[in-house]
């Protein structure tokens, strides 16, 4: 084995053997699906279920007054305001002397007040109880007939298409686009702070150790540099393969857990309350569309891309971080100060990309895109949205081999700032100091 | 010679840290790089483990230029500021340095263990370096510097944080080592161990060489024609031709005297002799090490100043 494949070996068992690289790998996915899963036990437990006693002279609820999972009805109970909380029922409902349903004639007494769920459904359900009544008594037809047919007619979607589009036979997904393109900039800012951050304090530890004196005594600094950098990338690169691999793994298995009357049920739930029964039923139509238009986004392309601009990325700011590692002394302050201009880029590499997941083709967007101290993060927000349509080719080919010939160029020139700053102990270098020995 | 260093020299923005440095060393020589401290003795190991280039000058490995790349299994470092990962195990940092000097993983193994087995290490095999003493950890800098079985081995401030016992084990080891024929190059300012030590030395201040030999010719040439000499009881008359009495040990009757010139030790034994005096002893007073360091160094200021190069 060359003598950078054994720095690369001990830089990862090194970090990959530590308690807390397991503790964290093993417990962040199972942290994610716990929470999801807290949620909706949350959710699902707190839907009360409501016995009512129905008050009902006009017998009109009784026929088709219907009790469910959330509220079940009581007609034969015989009790009143006085005693209902007694006899184990949660409320009590008075119907009026008619059967018509105009003013607020119904009445509900209840102990505690009743859940917001549990109101909306009963007030649902009694309007479906006199619809059906006036169904059946003046048009002399089953409602069920009309259920059936409703069935029948279904739900509309509406397919949007814009014009310039038609003859592309795509898909407008552009909720969709954003999110990927959102979910995929942001995993790799995250990665570029946590794992850049890894390696200058690995270089940090070396240097204030002095372990690098001795290290270079019989390695190029070169060789060690790159050793960490890409010791520290397979680190990273096996985090989020365990990661994927975890919480694909635990949502199916949650998934496969939950009984599928509780999810029917929370599903329910959530379609029952007004106002976001509208959302819901929104949400649910931009989910199906969402599984149509899924089938239409270029998966391979987006997976190779987003992996070529985690590494490529990585690679870029990692020998930047190295540079700034070796240039420091003990100091956690000098640390601060040094990495200010290495972090900014990111930070506004950040910013564009908000602004460029709304407006993929802007100028701003393009160039950033292009420029590989913002292009990991950018370009991944928007090629999302379409490679050839979007992203002309040469503009994503361009991106890439900017992006190799810039980290090829970030790591010469921390080379040079390493093999200098990594055996350089006292006060803390100036920038102009750095410069010269990049010139040396 | 296994080491050559011609004109040798190193400039710093503020420092002639080595200027025209040359010097060599005979193989199987234990040899001492002394000098006060900021005399340029790291700045000058630097460059002889390729860490930094000279500016000037050429080092010289088994009479050819020295690739710091090609030779680094032939040769061991040990530097003053002692590093090591704090939270590595003992054994696999061992094993994990020896395989950075070009041996394989097996090598690395079986001498990293025949070195723990000889200095009775083999308990902190797997212990983490941070749990190791300052002088336990020394000594497993040691044996990192010589587990590859370099040829030249340099050691700069071996014994510094050691215990005697412990300095006592490394210096036996210092020994051996140049027995199987070994080179060790050390640096230190603690001159009683260079007595005890090294065949050779060479003494830099400044970043220049101020003096080399072995340790013979160097008290040779500073030796001042001092004579210790001891009688039966402290004789009246003490004046006579050729010598000069400098002074007198308290309640002891042995007197130190300075022979002139041209004046051969035995014209002032018989001197004595004549006088029926009976000399008890009579032996040359030679400069220590430590004398003769202090009277090199002293006048010239005390630490070195800050100056403007240009080059």
């Amino acid at each position: 084995m060359s003598k950078i494949g054994i720095i690369i070996k001990r830089e990862y068992l090194s970090r990959v053997r530590k308690k807390t690289f397991i503790l964290t790998t093993l417990l962040t996915p199972l942290f994610f699906v716990g929470l999801i899963s807290i949620v909706t036990a949350i959710t699902i437990n707190s839907i009360r279920k409501e016995s009512v006693a129905v008050v009902d002279p006009s017998g009109i609820l009784k026929e088709s007054l219907v009790s469910s999972k959330t509220v079940t009805y009581d007609f034969n109970a015989g009790v009143d305001t006085s005693n209902f909380f007694k006899n184990k029922f949660s409320a009590v409902l008075f119907a009026p002397q008619t059967g018509s349903n105009k003013g607020n004639a119904y009445q509900v007494v209840s102990q505690n007040s009743l859940s917001r769920v549990a109101h909306d459904k009963i007030e649902e359900d009694i309007s479906r109880a006199v619809e059906n009544h006036l169904i059946s008594e003046q048009l002399h037809v089953d409602p069920k007939h009309i259920d059936s047919l409703k069935t029948i007619a279904g739900k509309t979607v509406i397919q949007q298409v814009k014009k310039s589009d038609l003859e592309k036979n795509t898909e407008s997904n552009f909720g969709l686009g954003q999110a990927i393109g959102y979910v995929t900039a942001f995993l790799i800012y995250i990665t570029l702070f946590i794992y850049g951050v890894m390696v200058m304090r690995g270089v940090m530890e070396e240097k204030t150790s002095r372990v690098a004196e001795v290290i270079v005594s019989s390695v190029r600094p070169f060789e060690l540099m790159m050793g960490k950098i890409l010791g520290i990338g397979a680190v990273g690169l096996t985090q989020f393969l365990i990661w994927i691999v975890l919480i694909t793994g635990l949502t199916l298995a949650a998934g496969a857990f939950v009984p599928h009357e509780v999810l029917q049920q929370a599903q329910q739930a959530s379609s029952q309350v007004p106002g976001s029964m509208q959302q819901g039923s929104e949400m649910s139509r931009a989910f199906a569309q969402g599984m149509v238009t899924m089938g239409t986004v270029n998966w391979p392309l987006i997976l190779t891309c987003f992996l070529f601009y985690f590494i490529g990325g990585y690679l870029f700011y990692a020998a930047l971080f190295a540079a700034i590692g070796s240039a420091v002394n003990e100091d956690p302050q000098d640390a601060q100060s040094l990495t200010l201009p290495v972090t900014m880029p990111i930070v506004v590499a950040i910013i564009i990309m908000i602004n460029s997941i709304n407006d993929p083709s802007s100028t701003l967007a393009t160039w950033a895109s292009l420029i590989p101290f913002t292009s990991p993060i950018v370009m991944m927000s928007r090629i999302p949205f379409g490679v050839p349509d979007t992203v002309p080719y040469w503009q994503l080919a361009l991106s890439m081999l900017l992006l190799v010939g810039g980290f090829l160029g970030t790591t010469w020139l921390s080379a040079r700032i390493y093999r200098t700053g990594i055996l350089l102990y006292g006060k803390k270098p100036t920038w102009k100091e750095m410069i010269k020995w990049i010139r040396r | 010679m296994i080491l050559e260093l011609r004109h040798l020299r190193k400039y710093y923005a503020t420092q002639k840290a080595v200027d025209d440095i040359s010097f060599s060393v005979e193989p199987g020589n234990i040899f001492g790089l002394l000098g006060p401290n900021g005399a340029g003795k790291t700045t000058l190991i630097r460059m002889l483990t390729g860490i930094i280039l000279p500016d000037e000058g050429e080092v010289l490995f088994e009479g050819r230029a020295f690739d710091a790349e090609k030779d680094t299994a032939s040769i061991g470092y040990m530097p003053e500021e002692r590093g090591l990962y704090k939270k590595m195990k003992v054994g696999e940092q061992a094993i994990y340095l020896a395989r950075l000097r070009g041996l394989t993983a097996k090598e690395a193994e079986d001498r990293t263990r025949e070195w723990f087995d000889r200095l009775e290490m083999n308990s902190w095999w797997n212990k983490k370096v941070e749990d190791l003493s300052k002088g336990m950890s020394q000594k497993l800098q040691f044996v990192t510097t010589v587990a590859h079985r370099p040829k030249l081995i340099i050691l700069d401030e071996p014994f510094s944080g050691l215990d005697p016992v412990n300095s006592n084990v490394i210096k036996e080891e210092i020994f051996r080592l140049a027995r199987q024929g070994s080179t060790i190059l050390f640096s230190t300012h603690r001159m009683e161990q260079v007595e005890e030590i090294c065949n050779g030395i060479v003494l830099v201040n400044k970043g220049k060489k101020i003096l080399d030999g072995t340790i013979k010719e160097v008290k040779q040439h500073f030796k001042e024609n001092l004579f210790r000499i001891g009688f039966d009881k402290l004789p009246t008359v003490l004046e006579g031709p050729g010598f000069a009495v400098m002074g007198a040990v308290p309640h002891e009757p042995v007197i130190t005297v300075h022979i002139d010139e041209g004046v051969s030790p035995n014209q002032v034994l018989q001197f004595f002799i004549d006088k029926g005096i009976t000399v008890r002893s009579f032996n040359e007073l030679l400069p220590s090490l430590n004398d003769i360091f202090i009277r090199l160094v002293e006048g010239t200021a005390a630490s070195r100043q800050f100056q403007t190069i240009n080059p």
